[in-house]
């Protein structure tokens, strides 16, 4: 038997074509074949050239990795598809807004906390908070984990935007044929 | 000129021959009444008309496998579309290039269950290399030429133009297919050269090498074909091939081994497992061929030149792997053995074809036939006679449907050349042989196009006779009828106990009426005095014919590699494993 392979969790950017269908086509991509969706953000990020972005955090084998690259890349409106975890180093945010229903000692704890974590009020009634927190997915997590016992009543969170470090630019010609 | 305009229906027409296209397959409704009309009003095109959405894509298939052009299918929204499913799915598994329109109700009523309203591009979307819905007629002409470029670039398939009929009354602008490039899609078709030089490298060192090729190499053109055939020559290594890829390499050849996989022979599968090179030319690590994966060709380093990445490590891992056209990898190929002076190992190659020998000595399709006139004919020798009485010509084109027929045709029918056999491959889709007969003989008038077909299996699409005979197709429907769903028996004798759970073809009709019924000729054999005879009338002919030969019940399919098992245990005949118990627990489970 082949030694079983780690599992590894991957964000992928790939640059499409925004026309109808072609969110569905990458949806039913993962399902059809099985693939998991951590997480799947997606935004027009060049008007001009009419062209999205969509970031995904997936996990997998390496082989289930690369077919995932590999079937992203033979969709027919995909530019580019680039693994950021592949090249080195990114960086990953989310952002969360975060609704705490709570009184007396939990309001203000819940306060304490929100302040540690650079969490903002933008919202406030004399019964509830809504906090706009942002960082890295691990961060969110643990934002709420510590506002459950406070009177956590919702979350709306918007999935991982990504890119990576350094100087090089993944739209290249995109962002050019704006100007 | 770009400023003239045409009605959407017109435009589709203008693109069809603009792209080249001499027929379509399809089947009126509502909803594409005005492509119809226009097509009335125009002779460049020709429209054949079939019986069934479903058969408008096979023959499509069989037209465009057999051309190496696209085929084009038109049929109507709502039923029509989902009738078209199954062919689209067939024609993805086996990238087949089509392109299908369907009709479309108005715009203003998408969304909202209007009659015969389905999603279509919903629908398609997974069996589709990729589909359009057009909303604009402005952009109508664009999107046509630009699907007939994705259906046979890079790895081919089919691709949906869902076109709502207002659409097609609509005024808009034609642009002419030169004046349309794809933004997104450029499939790598030249290969990296330093890859080619390691492949040839491990190549000429091999002891125990082996050509895998598959579909890829006549996707991949005639030429690919030609080349091939150099380069296996040139090398002097054994050559296999899989049920897609059968006609690439000449069958006659002494370096070809027969096909390999389930059901291929015994040397392929023998020497897919013992070799030490491994070299896959457009074919796919299929499951049929690997059988179980952790024991596939275990010692083996493994070469793979494939137009699809994503085909590359799916489920086997490549020590090399190249992407690009088939043809053009072979051509790079023999220049480099060639500009190296590259020679095999004569001493290894000698011993390996030794060992070949001995497998061959096996004789794994041998079968016995009782040779009195009076006797009951094998299934076997049907075929074997259909191939001998058909040999020596070189427009013999045979299409199949699913079973053991088709198992057996691929082992008995030695094809010479590329682009003459027809067979669903990847869908496996019973009802597929006619209709791809139907598309092979519109393209080749003159020729001799079989369908080697099961009782079972013909009953799925056998409407299409009525389309055979209304267009003068002589196409030969050449059943072999044991009665049963013999691969389906076979399975139920061998993993699930003998237990024969709705396996056999009750209620049969009586196939020489029912050929007379739809005008065609119909004709029987029954013992074995009667089958030259009767292929022999088949042949004279010029008219379609239904041949119902009759033939013994209960043989099984050999060789063949139980579901989950490792090439090395290939059954043959006579071996017989009998009850659940015998099958591979792992294996069960699979198809
Ligand atoms: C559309 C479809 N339905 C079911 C099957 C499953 N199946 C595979 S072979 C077979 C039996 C075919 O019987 P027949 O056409 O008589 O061929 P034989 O095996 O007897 O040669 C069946 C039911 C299939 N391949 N396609
Ligand atoms: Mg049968």
């Amino acid at each position: 038997m082949p030694p079983i392979e780690p599992i590894e969790r991957h964000t992928i950017s790939v640059l499409v074509d925004n026309e109808p269908g072609v969110l569905a086509r990458v949806i039913g991509l993962f399902s059809g074949r099985g693939y998991n969706i951590e997480s799947l953000t997606v935004a027009e990020v060049d008007t001009y050239g009419r062209r999205s972005r969509i970031t995904i955090v997936t996990s997998g084998s390496r082989m289930i990795i690369e077919q995932i690259k590999a079937q992203l890349d033979r969709l027919v409106p995909v530019h580019k598809v680039l693994d950021l975890t592949d090249e080195g180093s990114f960086v990953e945010r989310e952002l969360a807004l975060i609704k705490v229903a709570a009184t007396g000692d939990k309001r203000i704890e819940a306060l304490r906390i929100a302040d540690i974590f650079r969490a903002r009020a933008v919202d406030s009634t004399l019964e509830s908070f809504v906090f706009e927190v942002t960082g890295s997915s691990e961060k969110l997590n643990a934002f709420i984990g510590l506002m459950a016992p406070l009177g956590l009543v919702d979350v709306s969170r918007t999935g991982v935007a990504a890119i990576a470090r350094g100087k090089e630019g993944f739209l290249g010609e995109a962002i050019l044929a704006g100007e | 000129m770009s400023d003239q305009r045409l009605t959407g229906a017109e435009i589709v027409l203008k693109s069809l021959a603009d792209q080249g296209v001499e027929v379509i397959f399809g089947y009126p409704g509502g909803a594409v009444l005005p492509i119809y009309d226009a097509l009335f009003k125009q002779n460049a095109i020709r429209h054949v008309l079939v019986r069934h959405e479903q058969a408008a894509v096979h023959a499509a298939e069989g037209y465009a496998r057999s051309t190496g052009k696209v085929g084009v299918v038109l049929v109507t929204s709502g039923p029509g579309a989902t009738n078209a499913v199954t062919g689209l799915t067939d024609a993805l598994m086996d990238s087949i290039p089509v392109v299908c329109l369907t009709g479309q109700v108005a715009t203003h009523l998408i969304g909202n269950d209007a009659f015969q309203e389905c999603d279509t591009t919903g629908i398609t979307r997974p069996c589709t290399k990729h589909n359009y819905l057009v909303k604009d007629v402005n952009l109508l002409a664009r999107t046509l030429h630009e699907a007939f470029y994705v259906a046979r670039s890079g790895r081919p398939g089919p691709v949906v133009i869902d076109i709502p009929k207002d659409v097609q009354f609509n005024q808009g602008v034609y642009v002419a297919p030169e004046q349309v490039v794809h933004r997104t899609y450029r499939p790598q078709t030249e290969p990296d050269m330093r890859r080619v030089e390691e492949a040839v490298e491990l190549m000429a060192r091999a002891r125990r090498p082996i050509f895998y090729t598959g579909g890829g190499v006549i996707n991949a053109g005639p030429r690919a074909s030609e080349l091939l055939r150099e380069l296996v020559r040139l090398t002097g290594f054994p050559c296999t091939s899989t049920l897609m890829g059968l006609g690439a390499f000449p069958a006659s050849d002494r370096q070809f081994l027969g096909m390999v996989g389930m059901h291929g022979t015994y040397e392929s599968n023998l020497a897919m497992h013992g070799c030490d090179v491994m070299i896959n030319i457009g074919a796919r690590f299929d499951d049929r061929v690997t059988g179980k994966l952790s024991a596939f060709s275990p010692g083996s380093k493994k070469i793979h030149v494939d137009i699809d990445p994503s085909s590359i490590n799916k489920s086997v891992r490549v020590d090399i792997p190249i992407v690009g056209d088939a043809a053009a990898v072979l051509e790079a190929m023999i220049a480099v053995w060639k500009k190296r002076n590259c020679k095999a190992d004569k001493a290894a190659l000698d011993a390996w074809w030794a060992q070949i020998g001995e497998w061959r000595a096996r004789e794994c399709l041998k079968f016995q036939q009782d040779m009195s006139p009076s006797a009951i004919i094998k299934p076997q020798y049907a075929i074997k006679r259909l191939a001998e009485l058909t040999a020596g010509r070189d427009d013999v084109f045979i299409t199949t449907e699913v079973g053991q027929h088709q198992m057996w045709a691929a082992q008995h029918i030695p094809f010479e050349r590329p682009n003459h056999w027809m067979t669903s491959g990847g869908l496996g889709t019973m009802g597929y042989g006619l209709p791809a007969a139907t598309g092979v003989q519109v393209a080749h008038p003159d020729a001799l196009v079989v369908d080697v077909a099961g009782e079972a299996s013909i009953m799925m699409n056998i409407q299409e006779i009525a389309t055979l005979v209304q267009y003068q197709l002589p196409v030969k429907v050449f059943i072999v009828n044991n009665r049963w769903m013999g691969m389906v028996r076979q399975w139920q004798q061998l993993l699930h106990g003998e237990r024969y759970s709705q396996s056999y073809s009750e209620a049969l009709p009586d196939f020489v009426k029912l050929a007379e019924a739809f005008g065609a000729v119909g004709l029987r054999a029954t013992e074995l005095g009667q089958l030259d005879d009767v292929i022999g009338e088949m042949i004279e002919t010029r008219r379609p014919v239904i041949v119902d030969v009759n033939v013994a019940e209960n043989e099984n399919c050999y060789p063949m590699i139980p579901g989950g098992a490792a090439h090395n245990e290939i059954l043959l005949g006579g071996q017989h494993l009998t009850g659940e118990q015998s099958a591979p627990e792992e294996g069960m489970v699979l198809v």
